[in-house]
């Protein structure tokens, strides 16, 4: 096996220092400005770990064009990007976990059910039904109540129906997108890959619309109990991760269209950030479900 | 690739090189350790007599909590990974990591971390103050205002621990030298397979609770709230199904460790190689289904008490084939007693104890007499001081000769062992006794009737404390140099890691070995 032979071990490299100091300010920084302090921290530490990251990719992209990388290594980005994807996987288990649980357990127990609903005797006259727009606190304290429900939810079968449709359908234009390069046919690679990008913003832009409704008109937000929470705390991670996966087709569609990157056979780069779209559609399917349809 | 190491600091900032990258890991460990041991002698030193003496209970809360946050993430889990960077490399035939700079940003990642951590020390409010397990609503509505930053501190840590995880999968899956099947593996190296598996699993649930803590101290949601909807102990089974896992990273490498210098000083093959590989994953699946045992008392319906009950009860069946195997590799073997295998040996015997009471603990209905109590912390501890850190001890000392290319000083190593021995044991034996007799937990002051055991118990942890300052000596002694080890180092260990000279060379196998 030649391959093994040639693998290529880097020499020195100032960038993960550098990358650690962008990443530790960042995470200083968002730590002090949330308690109160300056945001200034922050920024700068976010905006240096993009750019150390951005000079790190760059730097990846000019070993393999150099021809640095055997396939070998080329294995083992798949397998890193493979496993990193698993770890998302896992991160919004979490969350879907906790809209689990708080429905199946907690709420029915609050409301008096089962076993454990004896706790009903702190919330009187609270009654679990979901969505909950009357949480256990406005229920046992009137008027005097912290925390209040939503006034209204987000219907199903309005705009979250449409951003189904929108990335279901970007999966589909990315995977086409993916067949062309792989017949070397650029001009209809960047066409659908363009394609997937635009659907990507459009459905980044319903979901602000969405949540401009919740806050203005519904009375839905963070705050509203654990509906809100639920609600927020899923969608709001997903649009973080549609955001995410939008810059990455975005810059590889600019390095397609500007720099010709990419061969038939050695695209890893754009590979790897169609992997990541399929996971985020995924999620939405299931956020569509378990949110969406059977939370209304 | 053919250069050494570069000189200078800059050496340790910009390296790729694994070896290298595995040496700060086991240093920047030892100092956590000794930071974080630091912490447990103030609380052995006011839990020296009853009443409160050197500090006052905010404080003492902070370092318990601090030591064993401290103790977890920064002294066990870098030191398995300083190991791993250091062995599995030279074990499966491979030049380095599978991706290198990715390795030194995982480690660089850790001292800024703590740093980020250690200072809430000196924040308004203090340290964080409610457990290493950080229960809501305790971190959450009764929090000092620097639980912000070590919740962003726990972000960045599994940020390196998932980072970490990644490149030894993608090491062991892709860069095995030709003929180095999977089930010819080095059992450190698939210990360490199968950890990773785990920590890439539960470290981004782990940022999912503590992002959740986030949110509902400064964003006001509910997850933790039942004003809300929400419920404190859903906190608990989020991090809970985080914390078991993460117990069993704690120890998966350990067992691999063992089964490496056990069949050296026994003069044996290990005994029953596949069957430890399959125990390794059975415990693994078995650690995803068992989290609520550490909740029995928190109010579970009968049905949940009764299936977790059983489910860890199953763990004590792979558990039990190890250390079977264990015993009957040395068993009619010709065995020496170096360094290393005094520590292994120890292993065995003392982690069976720490899992016997964790059989115990694992009977839910005795569990609501233990729970809480110090009985648990001389289970945890058992299974963790003897377990994790005389394993990681072991391989420093089994390894310390091919890494150098000098012999440590046996003597001082065996003093180390006994002094470290006979200090643990004194410090955590008694515990099970205060423990079962009710002392609870986490309390800087407690009832007389306690006082003899817990005096006990404090001379033993100065006695272990200070058997780390011979360690420390005996390794820095080495480090400087000593009388050069032979290539092979003992009498005709097993692994590929023998076959290259002492010290290792910067870059090993930059072409692939033959594997038989």
């Amino acid at each position: 096996m030649a391959s093994e032979s040639s693998y290529y071990v880097p020499e020195q490299s100032r960038l993960p220092i550098f990358a650690t100091i962008g990443l530790f300010l960042t995470a200083f920084g968002a730590a002090n400005w949330i308690n109160g302090g300056s945001s200034y921290i922050f920024f700068t530490g976010a905006l240096a770990l993009a750019a150390v990251l951005w000079c790190w990719f760059a730097a990846v992209i000019r070993e393999n064009m150099a021809g640095l990388n055997s396939d070998q290594l080329k294995r083992s980005y798949v397998w890193g990007m493979g496993w990193f994807i698993f770890s998302e996987v896992m991160f919004f288990a979490a969350f879907f976990g906790a809209l689990y649980y708080v429905r199946t357990f907690a709420l029915p127990w609050l409301g008096g059910e089962g076993e454990r609903g004896e706790s009903n005797m702190l919330w009187q006259g609270f009654e679990n039904t979901w969505p909950l727009m009357v949480t256990p606190d406005a229920a046992a304290h009137g008027d005097s109540a912290k925390v209040l429900g939503p006034n209204a939810i987000i219907d199903p079968w309005h705009l979250p129906l449409w951003n189904t449709i929108i990335l279901l359908t970007s999966s589909v234009t990315v995977h086409i997108a993916h067949v062309y390069l792989k017949k070397g046919q650029r001009n209809a690679f960047n066409t659908w890959l363009g394609i997937t990008v635009l659907l990507g913003g459009l459905f980044l832009f319903f979901q602000v619309e969405e949540y401009y409704e919740a806050y203005t008109q519904l009375g839905l937000t963070l705050e509203s109990g654990i509906y809100g929470t639920t609600f927020f705390m899923l969608t709001g991670f997903h649009g973080a991760h549609v955001t995410l996966g939008t810059i990455m087709l975005l810059i590889m569609l600019l390095r397609s269209v500007i720099a010709h990157h990419f061969k038939p056979d050695d695209h890893f780069g754009f590979e790897a950030s169609s992997w990541y779209w399929h996971f985020v559609d995924v999620v939405w399917v299931g956020l569509f479900i378990f949110v969406y349809v059977l939370g209304s | 690739m053919a250069h050494g190491p570069q000189s200078g600091f800059s050496r340790w900032l910009y390296t790729t090189n694994h070896k290298d990258i595995g040496s700060m890991y086991l240093w920047f460990s030892f100092a956590m350790f000794l930071l974080g041991g630091c912490m447990a002698l103030v609380i052995r030193a006011e839990l020296f007599e009853p009443g409160l003496q050197i500090v006052q209970p905010e404080f003492f809360n902070q370092m318990t909590t601090m030591h064993g946050l401290i103790m977890v993430f920064g002294a066990v889990m870098p030191a398995f990974v300083g190991l791993a960077n250091w062995m599995i490399p030279m074990m499966i035939g491979a030049p380095d990591m599978a991706l290198p700079r990715m390795n030194n940003w995982s480690f660089w990642i850790l001292p800024f971390a703590f740093a980020m951590l250690a200072s809430t020390l000196f924040m308004d409010g203090g340290a964080p103050n409610f457990g290493w397990t950080f229960y809501a609503p305790l971190s959450t509505e009764y929090a000092p205002p620097s639980t912000t930053f070590f919740i962003f501190s726990i972000h960045i840590m599994g940020a390196s621990s998932i980072m970490g995880a990644i490149n030894i999968i993608a090491t062991i899956l892709n860069m095995r030298a030709p003929g180095m099947t999977l089930m010819k593996m080095p059992l450190f190296v698939w210990t360490w397979l199968i950890t990773a598996y785990l920590l890439i699993a539960v470290m981004p649930v782990l940022a999912g609770v503590v992002t959740m803590m986030l949110m509902d101290i400064h964003f006001g949601t509910s997850f933790f709230s039942a004003a809300g909807g929400g419920d404190p102990v859903l906190f608990q089974h989020v991090f809970w199904f985080f914390g078991h896992p993460e117990v069993y990273i704690m120890i998966l490498p350990a067992f691999g460790i063992v089964s490496a210098i056990i069949p050296t000083f026994a003069r044996k093959p290990l005994f029953g190689y596949s069957s430890m590989v399959y125990a390794t994953a059975s415990i693994a699946f078995l650690s995803f289904i068992v989290w609520a045992h550490h909740m029995f008392t928190v109010g579970m319906p009968i049905a949940g008490e009764l299936f977790f009950m059983y489910a860890t009860m199953l763990i004590a069946v792979p558990t039990g084939v190890k250390v079977f195997n264990w015993v009957t590799t040395m068993f009619r073997g010709s065995m020496t007693f170096e360094t290393p295998m005094l520590f292994a040996i120890a292993f065995v015997i003392l982690f069976t104890i720490g899992g016997f009471s964790g059989l115990m603990l694992a009977i839910a209905p005795a569990d609501f007499q233990y729970h809480d109590t110090y009985f648990v912390v001389a289970h945890f501890h058992y299974v963790l001081v003897p377990g994790a850190i005389f394993s990681i001890t072991a391989g420093v000392y089994y390894w310390l000769p091919k890494w150098t290319g000098n012999m440590y000083n046996e003597t001082m190593g065996k003093v180390h062992f006994w002094l470290a021995f006979i200090g643990l044991n004194v410090t955590f034996f008694p515990m099970h006794f205060v423990g079962l007799a009710g002392m609870p937990r986490r309390i800087p002051d407690y009832a007389l009737q306690f006082a003899d055991f817990n005096q006990i118990a404090s001379v033993g942890a100065f006695l272990f404390g200070a058997a780390q300052l011979v360690f420390l000596f005996n390794v820095v002694r080495t480090v400087m140099g000593g009388r050069k080890a032979t290539d092979k180092v003992w009498d005709n260990p097993e692994g590929l890691e023998w076959t290259v000279p002492s010290p290792a060379p910067y870059h090993t196998f930059s072409t692939p070995p033959a594997v038989r």
